[in-house]
């Protein structure tokens, strides 16, 4: 029982890395139904920025963390305005290859930089255990990780809610030759998505690797990006709150049914492509997506 | 002479190699409606976008004198020209309030909700349905909604494009006596776009036919209704 309960913390640990990357997902993909497969890797490249802002040149660490988020978040967007604008929104194709490309391009820059071996990071949380229920222990990692994904989607929420950026956003979402005819300017509107994309997905990797068990690499993000997809598609693609439940769902899944259903560890990135094409397969709009119904 | 809104001269536009209209002249004055008519593919549609700034053109439009022949779609939106596109182009997955608060995305004034209280006093079942997502609605409600959504820009000018298409007749006629209403009440001049010519030219002051992207003809409404050359564009025969 106590292992059980213990593996249901851990689930949610990791589910909750799964849940950020997944948002930063979301957020592309509301705006331009495409998936930036190098989301991953923009959001270790801001963990590198992170670490070097932290021990480099000794920012305080949260104070690091924001800045990294700002600074990659200004990258994504000369990135969007350099690689992706220039191709027709529509045609995804192209833009997929490019953010295949990315993907390959930051992890090999991030090795150049910064070299392949782990490093420590910084504890963003306090350590320790906060409680012990039933002989398994709450870290208090647990419990921030978890604070940090309602923040984050709690402030994502409102800002596309409640702000004219925000509505501008899913306007675009929703009908671009429409949004352009209401005098919004697409380019901008898709680019402000992709930085906060980006400091979203800093954000997650800095609190992934800020547990006492992981370490920062350019590979780190390599198979977290499968996670996230698998969450963010469980989630239905378009919802954030289904991307928190859905990265949630897939860390339990990993750290519950993989040890329970004898799936050896090397093989566990397979349950996320088990959930990932039973969506798929049986519920294409995931769990809280939109689906796509319009009357005429 | 009135002032001129809009005033367009050889206007020619099209799709990458395939050009489309031929050099156009038309204009609408000061509190005009003006329609367009003619067949499918004569280049009615590609007028208004034309116009509008969403596909390359030259030639000379200009709007109360100015020029907005290279002017992009956004810009023209805050010139002063409301495009409510064929096929309704509301927000689909937006409420229904939402997309009035895109219509309204250019103004930074603070009547922005006066503006949508009143646009669900002209449209009740749209005041009803203020939470729900505008692709829920049914084909005339989204086509009222493309249109408050529209005037919500507080446009000069606004361009309506087909906006009759696969709706009910009952439905049409009472769109065109809103269209009347609002021309009358709030002065919006309109740019017309329609194959259903008898509605459009019952609404309209002067009306312009076009085939095959050239000037076919253009006249009084009163008179080009009784006019044979426009079944002929019409039917064909």
């Amino acid at each position: 029982m106590d292992l059980f309960l213990q593996r249901i913390f851990d689930g949610l640990s990791n589910g909750a890395t799964y849940a950020l990357l997944a948002m930063a997902l979301v957020m592309i993909f509301k705006a331009t139904t495409l998936i930036n497969f190098a989301q991953g890797e923009f959001a270790m490249f801001g963990g590198f920025i992170v670490l070097v802002l932290a021990t480099e040149q000794g920012i305080p660490m949260w104070g690091a963390v924001v800045l990294g988020m700002l600074i990659s978040a200004v990258l994504a967007a000369v990135i969007e305005r350099t690689l992706i604008r220039p191709f027709d929104p529509a045609d995804h194709l192209p833009l997929v290859i490019i953010t295949l490309g990315l993907f390959l391009a930051i992890n090999a820059i991030a090795g150049i930089v910064w070299r392949f071996d782990p490093r420590a990071f910084p504890e963003l949380f306090p350590s320790g255990k906060a409680f012990n229920i039933a002989g398994a222990t709450l870290s208090w990692y647990t419990i921030f990780t978890l604070i940090t994904i309602l923040v984050v989607a709690g402030g994502l929420t409102l800002l596309l809610n409640k702000t004219k950026i925000g509505l501008a956003f899913r306007a675009v979402s929703s009908n671009l030759e429409s949004s352009e005819l209401a005098g919004i300017k697409v380019g901008p509107t898709l680019q402000f998505g992709w930085a906060i994309a980006a400091a979203v997905g800093t954000l997650g990797v800095a609190v992934f690797v800020a547990s006492p068990f992981r370490q920062l690499e350019p590979q780190v993000m390599v198979t977290g990006l499968i996670f996230a997809v698998s969450a963010a598609a469980l989630g239905g693609l378009d919802s954030l709150g289904g991307a928190i439940l859905g990265g949630l769902a897939i860390g339990l899944v990993q750290s519950i049914a993989v040890p329970y259903l004898g799936v050896p560890t090397e093989l566990s990135l397979l349950a996320a492509v088990v959930v990932l094409l039973l969506v798929l397969l049986f519920k294409p709009s995931g769990l809280f997506g939109t689906p796509q119904v319009e009357r005429v | 002479m009135t002032s001129r809104v809009l005033d367009v001269k050889n206007l020619h536009a099209g799709y990458g190699p395939i050009a489309v209209l031929h050099g156009l002249d038309f204009h609408v004055s000061e509190g005009e409606i003006v329609v367009i008519l003619g067949a499918n593919g004569a280049g009615k549609t590609t007028t208004l976008r034309a116009v509008s700034g969403m596909i390359e053109r030259t030639g000379s439009i200009e709007l109360r004198g100015n020029s907005i022949a290279a002017t992009k779609a956004p810009d023209i939106v805050r010139a002063g020209v409301a495009h409510v596109p064929q096929g309704r182009g509301t927000l689909p997955e937006l409420s229904v309030e939402d997309n009035l608060r895109v219509g309204a995305y250019i103004r930074n004034d603070n009547e922005v909700n006066a503006d949508i209280d009143q646009w669900f006093e002209v449209y009740p079942v749209l005041g009803q349905r203020r939470d729900q997502r505008a692709g829920s609605l049914s084909g005339g409600e989204q086509q009222m909604l493309a249109v408050a959504r529209a005037l919500m820009s507080r446009p000069s000018l606004l361009l309506l494009d087909e906006p009759s298409l696969g709706l009910a007749p009952i439905i049409v006629s009472e769109l065109f006596a809103r269209f009347a209403e609002i021309n009358r009440d709030l002065g919006t001049t309109m740019l017309v776009v329609e194959q259903n010519a008898q509605l459009a030219l019952g609404i309209a002051d002067r009306g312009y036919v076009i085939e095959s992207g050239e000037m076919f003809a253009e006249g009084p409404a009163d008179q080009l209704i009784n006019d044979d050359s426009i079944r002929r564009a019409y039917l064909g025969v």
